[in-house]
């Protein structure tokens, strides 16, 4: 896998020869995804005031939820669904596409012509994936405080304004914990990127192969993505200050 | 690109050994092949002649023994860039998210050789010469099996090659098809004096279009020679290969007859 890393950072300069299959493989995650980004988001974002709010108003803190609910989603939540969402929806589809390339001979294919497969398929992958999730990510967390606002607002325990959400949210959320969160989805997103086109480009066997290699693909992605949250949770506490 | 009066290379398999989880596939294989020359490696099915295939171009790493490509081993970098090798796959192999005119002219789109009006124009001539003109923006799953490896020849076509390897290239193609796709491969030889390699298990056609034939079983190569000499051979698995036919007796072990 770090072979497969090294192969695709050397290729990066040939970056701009591929921006057609990038903006096709935007296209496609964009397309997949935002809705349900979205609408996962804003259900988080309530899910999070519902469980919190009736607590921290019983205790008089009602106009801390924002401020709660605000920094949940911009640290921690949107960038670590979103990387399990796109780890099940865009790294299996990737790890399934390449897997089928492999089996059908379609990569051999590519070799015989002396197209290399890392440029050809893992790099306009990584590059759209690592550009598709820090964007989800920002709507994500938009629709998570949207989603957190009007429960907020609705609840007769809690019964915050829309105004006094984001009031107390401004008040707690910077704009480096901002990029705190986009910073790990970058992070998340070379991860998915990079394992999911790893097990497609190791794919054996046929049918069932392609299934292994999806399973191998999320799973790993996931579990990764967990351990490195924790990592990089502790380091940028340290660097961006 | 300049594909007129162009040499074909010549290839030396040199003591090629494989195994695939200690089972021997390959067990020391050695041959030559002159530039220009046809040469077909003919044998039943599961003998080694895919594998081998993969070893000349260089798509698996044999366990001992190289392929050499104009002296040149296939492994050495740049050495696929010098020498433009193409593969007809038994499955066509064609990439499927694109459409039949970009699948034939990926080689040239991918490494920025023509202009894209020249490409267009280069795949709609080489569509023609392979029977499928107009199918340019067809996606391969609208194609047949047949079509599929028609286009997939149009393919190796384009990159104007100087070695070209064909893995069972009549298999799935009715009798004119696979007649006229034969006429292709020797037309190809006689035009740039391309090396072919071709891997069949079609008597008709090693024999028909082949300067030389390589008779493969069980990993080895048993032998090697012009097609009247293969016909000749007293080797008693390559008599049996090249005397099966269907007029069977009910009597007789299907699988005794089969080598």
């Amino acid at each position: 896998m770090l072979i497969l890393v090294g192969r695709t950072l050397r290729a990066l300069p040939l970056a701009w020869r591929q921006r057609r299959k990038v903006l096709d493989q935007l296209d496609e995650i964009g397309t997949a995804s935002l809705l349900l980004a979205c609408v996962l988001s804003l259900f988080i974002g309530a899910v999070l005031a519902l469980q919190t709010g009736p607590v921290l108003a019983g205790r008089g803190l009602a106009s801390f939820v924002g401020g709660l609910v605000g920094l949940s989603m911009c640290k921690e939540l949107a960038p670590v669904m979103m990387a399990v969402l796109i780890a099940g929806r865009i790294g299996s589809a990737m790890a399934a596409e390449i897997g089928s390339m492999q089996v059908y001979q379609e990569i051999d294919a590519l070799r015989t012509m002396n197209i290399d497969p890392v440029h050809y398929l893992v790099l306009p992958r990584l590059l759209a994936i690592s550009i598709a999730l820090p964007l989800l990510v920002v709507f994500s967390v938009l629709a998570g405080w949207i989603g957190g606002a009007l429960v907020s607002m609705y609840n007769n325990q809690i019964a915050l304004s829309f105004q006094g959400f984001f009031h107390s949210l401004q008040d707690w959320v910077r704009v480096k914990d901002v990029a705190n969160g986009l910073i790990k989805s970058l992070a998340f997103a070379v991860v998915i990127g990079v394992v999911s086109c790893h097990q497609g480009l190791q794919t054996i066997g046929g049918p069932r192969g392609i299934g292994r290699s999806v399973i191998k693909a999320v799973a790993n992605s996931i579990v990764l993505i967990l351990i490195l949250d924790y990592f990089l949770t502790r380091l940028l506490m340290h660097v961006v200050k | 690109m300049n594909g007129q009066g162009q040499q074909g290379v010549s290839v030396q398999v040199r003591g090629l050994r494989k195994s695939y989880d200690g089972q021997p596939v390959l067990k020391g294989v050695d041959f030559a092949v002159a530039g220009g020359e046809i040469f077909v490696l003919m044998g039943p099915s599961g003998s080694g002649k895919t594998v081998l295939l993969k070893h000349l171009i260089g798509l698996e790493t044999p366990d001992a023994g190289e392929v050499l490509i104009e002296g040149e081993s296939i492994h050495s970098p740049g050495v696929m860039a010098r020498h433009r090798l193409a593969m007809v796959f038994q499955s066509g192999a064609l990439l499927n998210s694109l459409t039949v005119g970009e699948n034939v002219g990926l080689y040239l789109s991918e490494h920025r050789l023509k202009p894209p009006a020249e490409i267009a124009r280069i795949v709609a001539e080489k569509l023609e010469l392979v029977g499928l003109q107009g199918t340019e923006h067809k996606m391969p799953d609208e194609l047949s099996g047949g079509m599929k490896k028609r286009v997939s020849i149009a393919r190796a076509l384009v990159v104007e090659p100087h070695l070209v390897f064909y893995d069972e290239p009549t298999s799935e193609l009715d009798p004119l098809m696979a007649v006229t796709v034969s006429e292709e491969i020797v037309r190809l030889n006689r035009r740039i004096h391309v090396t072919s390699i071709v891997v069949t298990h079609d008597r008709d056609l090693a024999f028909g279009i082949a300067d030389r034939v390589g008779f493969i079983h069980d990993g080895e190569l048993l032998a090697v020679g012009p097609p009247e000499a293969i016909r000749a051979s007293a080797h008693p698995l390559v008599r049996k290969f090249l005397s099966a036919d269907f007029r069977f007796n009910p009597e007789q072990n299907t699988y005794e007859k089969h080598p």
